[in-house]
């Protein structure tokens, strides 16, 4: 049985606040998460026993039935009868009392429920955090409390801001400061000043042109971290002052202001600054969908993890350790090996040209292999991956940083029963709520330091092109930040 | 039967306010309005049944029987036996909530009681804002608000 209790303090009487949320199918007009909602039978909304059928932002169709509901005690307790998302015999509580000496509210909202064996954490987040803590921070607003921070501002002009702008695919050279022009967000889209850029290895391959993601003139980049500004129609959540971050395609996050679709950004908790969102976005939810849902690693697995003094390899290294596995890393030097091993790697080899080393695995193992071989080398390591993995192991190709690999047959897999997997982290955040479980997961072990974040540099945004000298002159270590 | 209810905001978590409130012998040394106290015949002060037996600064005398303690639920319930005050049938309830938004403390007082209609202002003035709201100001001041 899992148990979310959620509480919180409105700046507001418990009379105003009553009078907001205590109608059964008043939650289309508080809670950002619910796109349309109605009381079947043309029935009271406090009327117990009264069934609301609504629909969430993300299109997903839930009926709810009211099962009490007490005035004086201002409360009303309320059952999920279909749901897409697996709350078994869900019964929830919410309940407001005054706060007597300042003329504010307490409110709590909790609820029991059973989950398919292993989704107990995610779907504790999604009530926890989708539900509970997204209708606070919506009626906090509401209410004018802290969460809407900055004044908002008209959306009908453009935001003026800088970028760094190229003409033509090509070297660190051909990156430019500009001024540009953010258009007012239109329906959907959300615009953003930014003030921190992760910057990652794809952005060489899309300046370069080897990655066919930009047609010049434009902006690379595809994480960041800032502060809405403005809101387009139609969007649901998001409100100016908010921060946000985001890790995803299209390109464009080289700038100090952005105007970009809004489903694909998420909300950052108080205790992840700027900074730290812009460094881990990309890296960090891929390291979640890696160790979660490619293959669920769990305690006493064997995980061999390339590049392990990496961006990802080191969040691999530390969050594998954490679920209790046996960590094995190749890595490129001594120095390297050093880093992995204080990130959580039990073995770091050093394997300077990418392979060779299946031998040392199989020696680790006591000749058995590793469960789960996370590779983002491609082509010089595949076929001791292959090489390295027990039976029934599971090799996940997530990338090809020494280039692409050759066909496979998939009779070679037969050989130790064997899975291959090349997944990509946008699949796996296409759903807005895999997203939102993705990033609450991942902001969770960094904020109890489960995972620790290395931000090896930073560069002013304008000096995009000395970062990118520094990141192919491999000068860089752990992630490198630009500052807007 | 008057009932009084009197809530608050603590700037701690619950626990750690918990820890100062629930030794039913400790009011002396959070509450300002209490001068002394003993727990009678020298049983535990965390033994349902238990009879604090204590003096206001302004002198009036006391005695009040615990009639539950959840640290569970960090709630406390007692009665009171014998006091200068004129209530009959008093049982009073402290209860705290953790407010998970900012790990705060929701702090309610409650007491149900019968006396004598015309001092029934009064009392409920004496004992919420008095007694309660006297008890939370301290716990705000001494841990914020």
């Amino acid at each position: 049985m899992v148990r979310v209790f959620k509480s919180t303090i409105v700046d507001a009487p418990v009379d105003a606040v009553w009078s907001l949320i205590r109608d059964f199918n008043s939650h289309i007009h508080w809670h950002p998460a619910i796109a349309e909602s109605v009381i079947e039978g043309g029935r009271s909304g406090d009327e117990v026993g009264c069934v609301r059928a609504f629909k969430l932002v993300d299109g997903a169709a839930l009926r709810e039935q009211l099962l009490a509901f007490s005035e004086p005690e201002r409360s009303f307790t309320y059952c999920i009868l279909d749901s897409p998302i697996p709350l078994l015999g869900y019964v929830a509580q919410v309940k407001l009392s005054p706060v007597t000496d300042g003329r504010r509210t307490f409110w709590q909202w909790s609820s029991s429920f059973e989950t398919p064996p292993g989704r107990e954490q995610e779907l504790f987040a999604i009530v926890a955090e989708g539900v509970y803590q997204a209708g606070f921070d919506a009626v906090q607003a509401h209410f004018g409390g802290r969460k809407v921070t900055a004044p908002r501002t008209g959306t009908a002009g453009p935001l003026a801001g800088k970028a760094v702008v190229q003409d033509r695919h090509g070297g660190p050279e051909v990156l430019s400061w500009r001024d540009v022009e953010a258009p007012a967000p239109g329906p959907g889209e959300v615009r953003l000043r930014q003030t921190a850029i992760g910057v990652n290895y794809i952005d060489v391959y899309v300046r370069t042109g080897l990655y066919p993601m930009l047609k010049p003139p434009g902006t690379i980049g595809m994480e960041a971290a800032g502060v809405v500004e403005a809101v387009g129609a139609d969007v649901v959540g998001l409100s100016p002052g908010d921060r946000v971050a985001y890790a995803c395609p299209p390109v464009g996050a080289y700038a100090t202001v952005r105007t970009m679709a809004a489903g694909q950004l998420v909300l950052l908790p108080d205790e992840i600054d700027d900074r730290t969102a812009a460094a881990i976005m990309l890296k960090g939810m891929t390291a979640e969908y890696l160790l979660h849902r490619t293959h669920a690693v769990k305690a006493g697995d064997v995980v061999l993890v390339h590049a392990a003094a990496g961006g990802v390899g080191l969040m691999l290294c530390q969050w594998a350790r954490h679920i209790g596995a046996t960590v094995i890393g190749t890595v490129g030097s001594e120095a390297k090996a050093k880093l992995a091993r204080d990130h959580g790697c039990d073995y770091p080899i050093v394997t300077p040209r990418g392979g060779g080393f299946a031998e040392r695995v199989k020696g680790l193992t006591g000749g058995r292999g590793a469960d789960v071989v996370y590779d983002g080398i491609g082509r010089d390591s595949f076929e001791d991956s292959l090489e390295a993995l027990a039976l029934c192991g599971h090799l996940v190709s997530y990338g090809q940083a020494s280039g692409p690999v050759p066909p496979v047959e998939p009779a070679r897999l037969s050989g130790k029963s064997l899975t291959l997997s090349r997944p990509v982290l946008f699949h796996y955040t296409a759903d807005r709520r895999d997203l939102t479980a993705i990033a609450t997961r991942l902001f969770d072990v960094v904020r109890r330091g489960v995972v620790k974040v290395e931000i090896g540099q930073t560069f002013p945004l304008a000096e995009a092109a000395e970062a990118h000298r520094a990141l192919e002159g491999r000068r860089t270590t752990g992630s490198t930040v630009l500052t807007a | 039967m008057v009932k009084v209810y009197t809530s608050s905001v603590v700037g701690a978590p619950a626990d750690q306010v918990w820890k100062v409130i629930r030794d039913f012998n400790d009011l002396p040394s959070w509450h300002p309005g209490i001068a002394d106290s003993k727990i009678e015949g020298g049983l535990p002060s965390d033994k349902i049944g238990c009879v604090r037996s204590f003096h206001t600064k302004d002198g009036g005398h006391i005695r009040e029987q615990l009639l539950s303690l959840s640290d569970f639920d960090y709630t406390c319930t007692y009665a009171i036996l014998e006091s200068p005050m004129g209530v009959r049938d008093y049982v009073a309830t402290l209860k705290l909530t953790p407010v998970t938004d900012g790990n705060r403390t929701f702090a309610e007082w409650t007491a149900e009681f019968a006396c004598d209609a015309e001092r029934t202002a009064d009392l409920a003035q004496l004992i919420g804002t008095g007694v309660f709201q006297g008890g939370f100001d301290a716990l705000k001041q001494r841990f914020g608000g």
